[in-house]
C-alpha cells in the first residue's frame, strides 16, 4: 500500500499519521500543499490535523482550495481511498467530498482528551478490524468539531451506515453524537479524533493501530 | 469598487460563542438581551467592472459555507 500524507503549512499531526501507516506496514510519500499531482501509485492519501493556514477564514476552507486539493478530490472521484483526520475532516467538508460541517465545540474550549468512541459500523476497510458496537479509546483534540449537517443528511448518512464512529459521550455538541463518516462508495473517511496517536505501545494506548491494519490489508489484497 | 459582504450562521445553526456573548452581557447588567448571533464581515476591493454575480460567485466558492452560513454582499 502507498499512503500520501498532505502537509499544509500549519499541519502538526502530518509525521504522526505517516508514522502510523508505516507501522501498518505502508509506503508513505509527504505531498506539499503547492504539489499539484499526487505521487504514481498512490492508494489512500492522508490528509492530516493541525491548523492549515492558521484556520483562516473557517477551518479548512484554504486549503480545500489548494492546488494539492484538487488532486485529492480527482483521487477520490476516480475511487481512490482518503482518510481525513481532525483537520482533515474540516477540509474534507469544505471540499464536499464529505457532506457537512464543522462548527466551534458547543461548550466553546478546545478540548483535549481521551475519549470513548463506538463502532457504528464495520462495513468499511477503515473500521473492519473493530467489532460492531465495540467502544475505543481515542483521543481528541479540537476547537471546532462540533459535526452539523441538516436532518436530511443526518438521516441519509444514517440510513446508508455512513456513521463510522460516534461518541459515547458527546464531548462537543456534534449532531447525533456523530465522531466520523463515511463517503457513498465508503473509501472516504474523515474523523475528528485521532486514531494515529493511539497507535503503538509508547502511546499508551493502541486503539488506533486495527484501523490502520484494516486499512493495509485491505489494500494489500485488493 | 468595494463590496462588503456578511457572513451570518444560518439560523437554526447553533451560536455558541453568540450565546456566550449574550451571557456575558447579561453579567454586565444589560437586561433584556434576548439573543446574539456573530457573524463576520468581509471587505473586497475590486477592480471596475466586478459585477454582483462575481461577488455571489466568491460567497459560495470560498467567502461562505453554505452548509451552516448565510450571506449578503453590499456593493458600495
Amino acid at each position: 500500500m502507498h499512503a500520501a500524507v498532505v502537509v499544509f503549512p500549519g499541519s502538526n499531526c502530518d509525521r504522526d499519521l505517516a508514522v502510523a501507516f508505516k507501522s501498518a506496514g505502508a509506503k508513505v510519500s509527504m505531498v506539499w500543499h503547492k504539489d499539484s499531482e499526487l505521487p504514481q501509485g498512490v492508494d489512500i492519501v492522508g490528509i492530516p490535523g493541525g491548523f492549515s493556514y492558521g484556520d483562516y477564514l473557517r477551518c479548512g476552507a484554504i486549503a480545500a482550495n489548494s492546488p494539492i486539493c484538487r488532486s485529492v478530490a480527482a483521487h477520490a472521484n476516480r475511487g481512490g481511498y482518503v482518510l481525513g483526520i481532525c483537520n482533515g475532516l474540516q477540509v474534507l467538508t469544505e471540499t464536499g467530498l464529505l457532506p457537512g460541517a464543522l462548527l466551534r465545540n458547543a461548550g466553546l474550549k478546545y478540548i483535549c482528551k481521551t475519549v470513548g468512541l463506538k463502532v457504528e459500523t464495520t462495513a468499511s476497510d477503515y473500521t473492519s478490524g473493530y467489532d460492531a458496537g465495540q467502544v475505543i479509546n481515542i483521543p481528541i483534540a479540537h476547537h471546532d468539531g462540533n459535526y452539523f449537517a441538516d436532518d436530511e443528511t443526518i438521516a441519509k448518512l444514517r440510513g446508508e451506515d455512513r456513521v463510522a464512529f460516534s461518541y459515547a459521550e458527546n464531548p462537543n455538541g456534534a449532531r447525533d453524537d456523530i465522531a466520523g463518516i463515511l463517503s457513498e462508495n465508503r473509501r472516504v473517511l474523515g474523523m475528528m479524533p485521532h486514531p494515529e496517536r493511539a497507535a503503538e505501545a509508547a502511546h499508551g494506548n493502541i486503539d488506533g493501530a486495527a484501523l490502520f491494519r484494516a486499512l493495509t490489508g485491505a489494500l494489500q489484497t485488493a | 469598487m468595494k463590496a462588503r459582504v456578511h457572513v451570518m450562521l444560518k439560523n437554526g445553526v447553533l451560536d455558541p460563542q453568540g450565546e456566550a456573548v449574550r451571557h456575558a452581557l447579561g453579567a454586565l447588567g444589560f437586561d433584556g438581551v434576548n439573543g446574539v448571533r456573530q457573524g463576520k464581515v468581509i471587505e473586497l476591493d475590486l477592480a471596475e467592472g466586478t459585477t454582483e454575480a462575481d461577488v455571489t460567485a466568491m460567497c459560495e466558492k470560498l467567502l461562505a459555507n453554505t452548509v451552516i452560513e448565510s450571506y449578503s454582499v453590499e456593493l458600495a
